[in-house]
């Protein structure tokens, strides 16, 4: 047992050696985590903010001037372009010049008052007449993010326009929004980002590590020792559970004081999340690396599990939308229990052990794991 | 770890095989083999590129198991006790196989990490080495950037650092000059006085002339097995040079005939090897209608280049 962990003492020792001499991966550590979190976090923005759209306006009168400035002040579009006839308005959407035209009819202010949402204490006629919009949004609806927010324009209140009171319809339910209260996109995505920025490290660097040692004709040294395969897995692994955890200190801190991030819950269960994930995310490394032949072929196989870990774990699009079968694959991949377990401790501070079932999915992904790379890799060179 | 040849209670050979064969798909690797290698002996492989010297030696050292046949090695049969030999065997890849991005102390202080020695064990070990193998001054250097008889000196250093009781060297000179190529024989013959048995391949005929056995291999197959003298002595063929004109278009008609085992042009002189049959080789020659009595003919000592030539040629010509 003893001589057992010296012999693991000595593949760390080499390995950190090695990174410290590879300024290239010792840069990628640390640049990784920050330009990615920076693009990321800045980029991905799921409350879309000033989509360019035009204007017919037919009615060319005070109020439909005033109408403009309204829903252009809700800041969710910004009038760029004005046209003269809806068939222009059509194919300047076409040409994706802008991505919606609002429609003004010449009747508009008839029709604003006789609107039921300005209300003159009446109530909704079903008559046709007052039951017609005010205006009409031509939308370009192949994107579904943009068409739902200006979708989210159709009961805009317009009470401005009138100087009157609103004839506020009373809501069905009342919502209350815990934890994420300014709905800021940035506070659900710098913790995923976590899980994606480890994945694709962590399994990179360790998918390629054993790989190298074969490209380089180190294994074949290496078997003739007395060199177990589960210690040289495990002295594989452990350097980069520290580069993981600087990794995870780096998005998060970053994500604290730039982006306001709240950190709620404790450290020791992030530290224990974090962990979970980033041994099972070496150990899948591992695997990959006993079945791949070239560090080429490691690389596709990291984008081969990087991709389904980014689209389908729940980081950029609920886990609920998916079909069955992709949240059978969401459900196998790590990356979506640890996107779970550590949304959970870093915004509604819950503890792993109250996540019991993905801490305990990752933890025997890990070892599962472990022991097929073990099993894989074989002392011998048949 | 220390040598002592009293202790084992094994039939006195170091390695000891019968009917050793490997199969990779179609291809037979190594046939048959049979071997016995004496203890603290240089017994060597020598053998075209090809000829299943790497697998013959994978076999030996356990890192391939065979189709077929029984292999004892130190005692411990293979492949069933691989494990156990692992600690007293060294073994020197072909290729450079330490790390290129590692130095010199730092490569050999993985290894003896590796094989469980002490803090102080490695010190000691570590600096006797560095002078043995004369890299004490390049102890700070990454071993990728040495010369290849440095790196060849930090291969040895590493695969004798746990003292082996047998050593496996894979064409150790193949990537060395002809200088550091003797100084090296002389480090082997050095550990093979401590006690050390070491089996080694080469395609260099001045090589194999250094070890105390031989054996030529040809496409998996053993052809022959003896010192380098016996082999020499025992040679079924004789040698004659011929100086004469036209080289090219007498050894083409030479090597048509049945007694002929080869023909080989060296400067101004065809050396030919006649079966040993023939009683009168230069006779013989001399008949021959390509050949005139103008011609000089001499009789010559064989080297080992044509025991390795008749044993490995009569399959050429048979085909």
């Amino acid at each position: 047992m003893n001589s057992s962990l010296l012999r693991i003492q000595a593949i760390v020792i080499k390995e950190l050696l090695q990174l410290s001499r590879d300024k290239m991966t010792f840069g990628m550590v640390i640049m990784i985590p920050l330009v990615q979190l920076l693009l990321f976090a800045f980029a991905i923005n799921t409350n879309v903010r000033d989509i360019p759209v035009g204007v017919v306006d037919h009615s060319q009168t005070a109020l439909s001037r005033v109408l403009q400035q309204t829903v252009s002040a809700t800041g969710v579009i910004t009038f760029t372009h004005s046209y003269h006839s809806i068939k222009a308005a059509q194919m300047a959407i076409d040409t994706s010049e802008v991505r919606a035209v609002l429609i003004i009819p010449k009747d508009v202010s008839q029709r604003l008052v006789r609107h039921p949402s300005v209300g003159f204490g009446l109530p909704p006629s079903s008559k046709e007449e007052t039951s017609r919009p005010i205006a009409q949004w031509l939308v370009d609806g192949s994107d579904t993010m943009i068409a739902s927010s200006i979708k989210s324009l159709r009961n805009m209140p317009l009470s401005e326009l009138l100087d009157k009171p609103t004839n506020r319809n009373t809501p069905t339910f009342e919502v209350t929004l815990l934890y994420n209260p300014e709905q800021r996109s940035v506070v659900n995505i710098v913790p995923g980002l976590v899980a994606v920025i480890l994945t694709m490290t962590m399994i990179m660097f360790t998918s390629a590590a054993i790989v190298r040692e074969q490209e380089h004709g180190n294994m074949e040294m290496l078997i003739t020792t007395p060199l177990a395969s589960l210690e040289l897995m495990i002295g594989k692994i452990v350097p980069y559970i520290f580069i993981g955890i600087i990794q995870v200190a780096i998005i998060l801190g970053m994500g604290y004081w730039l982006f306001n991030v709240p950190f709620n819950g404790g450290f020791a269960q992030l530290a224990l999340a974090t962990l979970l994930f980033i041994c099972a995310s070496l150990v899948l490394g591992l695997v990959i690396s006993t079945i791949a032949k070239s560090q080429l072929q490691s690389m596709q196989m990291t984008v081969f599990i990087l991709l389904p870990s980014i689209l389908l774990s729940g980081f950029m699009f609920p886990y609920e939308g998916m079909p069955e079968a992709a949240q059978y694959i969401a459900e196998a991949l790590p990356a979506t229990h640890f996107i779970r377990l550590i949304r959970g401790v870093v915004l509604r501070d819950v503890t792993v052990v109250e996540m019991g079932f993905d801490m305990l999915w990752l933890v025997a992904f890990t070892c599962i794991g472990l022991l097929v790379a073990a099993l894989r890799f074989k002392k011998t060179l048949d | 770890m220390s040598i002592s040849k009293d202790t084992e209670n094994f039939d006195g050979f170091a390695i000891s095989a019968s009917k050793l064969t490997r199969n990779f798909g179609q291809l037979t690797a190594v046939s048959a083999l049979d071997l016995t290698v004496e203890k603290q002996t240089i017994y060597g492989f020598l053998g075209p590129n090809g000829s299943g010297k790497t697998t013959a030696i994978r076999l030996l050292t356990g890192l391939l198991k065979p189709t077929s046949g029984q292999v004892s090695v130190l005692g411990c049969n293979l492949p069933q006790e691989a494990n156990k030999l692992r600690l007293q065997i060294g073994y020197m890849t072909q290729k450079f196989s330490l790390y290129d991005d590692l130095t010199v102390t730092e490569n050999l202080q993985f290894i003896s990490r590796i094989y469980g020695l002490t803090a102080n064990e490695q010190k000691a070990r570590l600096s006797e080495l560095l002078s043995i193998y004369q890299l004490t001054r390049l102890s700070k250097q990454l071993a990728g950037s040495m010369s290849g008889g440095q790196k060849q000196r930090l291969a040895l250093a590493a695969a004798v650092l746990h003292k082996p009781k047998l050593l496996f060297l894979d064409e150790p000179t193949s990537a060395v000059d002809p200088q550091n190529r003797r100084e090296f024989w002389e480090q082997l013959f050095d550990l093979c006085d401590q006690g050390t048995t070491i089996l080694v391949s080469s395609h260099y005929m001045d090589e194999a002339e250094r070890c105390h056995k031989l054996a030529i291999l040809e496409d998996g197959i053993k052809k022959a097995d003896d010192s380098p003298q016996a082999l020499i002595t025992k040679l079924p063929a004789k040698i004659v040079e011929i100086q004469a004109n036209d080289l090219r278009h007498i050894k083409d008609n030479l090597t048509k005939l049945p007694q002929v085992i080869s023909a080989a042009q060296l400067g101004t002189h065809l050396r030919v090897l006649i079966n040993e049959t023939v009683a009168q080789p230069i006779d013989f020659l001399q008949q021959q209608p390509c050949l005139t009595n103008k011609d000089k003919f001499t009789l010559v000592r064989a080297s080992l280049e044509d025991v390795f030539v008749t044993c490995t040629g009569k399959e050429a010509i048979s085909r």
